[in-house]
């Protein structure tokens, strides 16, 4: 698409047409206290050439990193494919086009996506995708909170297993809105399911209960106890998935007696490359029966007046066009460009691809684990079974590790220390299916050397 | 011209009102709502024994085109909702006044109902609108 900037002839000729001197006197109703002046620690803009030599220089200093390091975002193969074929100029639109149906193609990668989405989490209906997997987790207690009016309640019960990093976007989203987050206790790396006794009791009740699964630390969760007693209080229960993971765990439709009501999580993993925190996307997915209270997008697919099968923007009442300040959400962004990559990578993967990448990351972690763990000064830190991700405890101070790891090009993992000081000198450690048995054996190596030469 | 019943109460919001014998309201949408809205595909409903105040949202209709909320012409508790509605929300559009009722409600203030628009004053009401 061209870009075509206004000129300063552009600009005179408007101001001049509506009567105003200059751009400032557009502004002047904002009182100059409010103001924030000059921004001082912008630097001058770069030309193109200078702004490229820029960036080639800062990728430099990242080097190549052998990748132990996972925490929500994680290094898996990307095949050509995907790319290609996502950046051709037929999908090449960060956004769903205006007059949507006129873009039947679009529209069908849309279906396609949900269609993917909705089966990995054994639930009915997926939006078009949201814009990362934290704010689609604040929009799914959102959405709960407006579908339970059973218990009216504005509580959602959150583990202490919940990434550290979503947490604090979930509350910015949602504190706003009147909504308050009870963190339920872990113990031994899951969630605590006794504590469940002490909680929601007569004027306690919770709009939601919310399962990260696996959890931050790595550990499957016990689904089954949680969503039951969830639903027993008459609560919601959103899971907060890894879509990689759902290739070979049981999907949040099947968890307990009765299946989790929404599901939600980051997409990253599906064909998506780790840089520098995005762009990423999140999707959400929920039960027939409370659809109308999900946020974003849906794709359907109908029939047109001759008969002939076509894709159709559906559900739209429920948008902010329509429903204005009671729309389900005002986030309207979904990532429909990095979607499409995604449901290309799932398409060429298939199920049994999935599965196989689900396996090995599984395998590596395994190897990984068992080959760190033979060094004296460090052990597992829980008993749960894991999926690619693992806690360690060291017999020292993790960052200085860390640091000396990556000195050799090595991305040792996540120091917890900050976020779980209970834990002690913890290391949240991961591997992918690109992590070979050299990788291992290299990563452990070093270790053994750096722990020899500390002690 | 729209249909209005000379029994029934109406508001400002486009819902209509009746006392029942055993003290509850019933309460729907006027058939100049229902026209207005155009046909109806779903009708979002309240839990009965939940309390609601004084406008506040207590449903929403929803059509091909728009969704409303419905509010609560008089604070009270919800005492039954159109199990009909579920399956057959165009039921709002074919019979506004009697099967498309919405739901009764036990109002906390029974008095308030008698205070409300009669079928005359809506009358004029709609017809000022469509002026």
């Amino acid at each position: 698409m061209p870009f075509i900037p206004h000129t300063e002839a552009d600009i005179a000729a408007m101001l001049e047409t509506i009567g105003v001197a200059d751009l400032d006197e557009l502004f002047d109703e904002i009182p100059p206290a409010l103001r924030c002046g000059e921004l001082e620690r912008i630097p001058e803009a770069l030309s193109e050439a200078g702004i490229s030599r820029l960036m080639q220089t800062r990728a430099r200093v990242d080097g190549e990193p052998l990748c132990f390091l996972g925490a929500g975002a994680y290094d898996h193969y990307v095949p050509a494919a995907v790319w290609d074929i996502a950046t051709r100029g037929e999908f090449y639109s960060a956004y769903t086009p205006y007059q949507a149906e006129a873009s039947q193609g679009t529209l069908q990668v849309i279906y396609e996506f949900q269609t993917m989405l909705a089966s990995l989490t054994g639930l009915d209906v997926a939006n078009a995708s949201l814009y990362d997997g934290a704010t689609a987790f604040a929009e799914a207690c959102l959405m709960a909170v407006r579908a339970n009016r059973k218990t009216r309640s504005r509580r959602v019960l959150v583990p202490r297993t919940l990434s550290p990093l979503y947490k604090t976007v979930v509350r910015s989203i949602v504190e706003g809105q009147g909504i308050e987050l009870v963190e339920l206790p872990m113990l031994d790396g899951v969630s605590d399911v006794g504590a469940l006794q002490q909680l929601g009791g007569e004027g306690e009740a919770f709009a939601a209960v919310a399962i990260q699964h696996p959890s931050f630390l790595g550990t499957l969760e016990d689904v089954d106890a949680l969503v039951d007693w969830a639903h027993a209080q008459d609560a919601l229960v959103i899971g907060l998935v890894n879509p990689m993971a759902l290739a070979v765990l049981r999907p949040p439709g099947e968890w307990g007696a009765t299946g989790a009501d929404i599901a939600c999580g980051e997409g990253q993993p599906m064909g998506v490359p780790v840089s520098s925190g995005g762009p990423y996307f999140g999707f959400l997915t929920c039960r027939q029966d409370i659809v109308r209270q999900m946020p974003g997008r849906i794709v359907g697919r109908t029939v047109d007046l001759d008969g002939t099968p076509g894709f159709t923007l559906t559900l739209q009442a429920r948008e902010q066009h329509i429903r204005r300040s009671r729309a389900t959400s005002n986030i309207c962004t979904n990532q429909g460009l990095v979607a499409t990559a995604a449901t290309i990578y799932m398409a060429l993967m298939g199920a049994a691809g999935l599965r196989e990448v689900a396996g090995s990351c599984n395998a590596n972690l395994y190897a990984l684990v068992d080959a760190l763990c033979a060094l004296p000064g460090i052990r597992r830190a829980f008993s749960a079974p894991c999926f690619h991700e693992s806690v360690l405890l060291l017999d020292r101070p993790v960052a200085p590790v860390l640091d000396a790891l990556s000195r050799h090009g090595v991305l040792g993992g996540y120091d917890l220390s900050r976020d779980y000081p209970e834990l002690g000198n913890a290391l949240l450690v991961c591997a992918t299916e690109t992590r070979t048995a050299e990788d291992i054996a290299f990563y452990a190596g070093l270790a053994g050397e750096l722990f020899e030469a500390a002690a | 011209m729209s249909e209005v019943h000379a029994e029934l109460r109406y508001t400002r919001e486009h819902e209509w009102l009746r006392q029942e014998s055993d003290g509850s309201v019933t309460i729907g949408i006027t058939d100049h709502a229902q026209a207005a809205l155009g046909e109806l595909v779903y009708v979002e409903l309240p839990e009965p024994g939940t309390q609601y105040a004084n406008n506040e949202a207590c449903a929403v209709v929803e059509s091909v085109k728009a969704a409303s909320d419905v509010y609560a012409p008089l604070a009270g508790e919800i005492t039954a909702v159109n199990p009909a509605l579920a399956d057959t929300p165009e039921l709002v559009n074919s019979s506004p006044y009697a099967e498309g009722w919405v739901l009764t409600l036990r109002p906390d203030d029974p008095g308030v109902l008698a205070t409300m628009m009669d079928a005359a004053a809506y009358q004029q009401f709609v017809a000022e609108l469509e002026d």
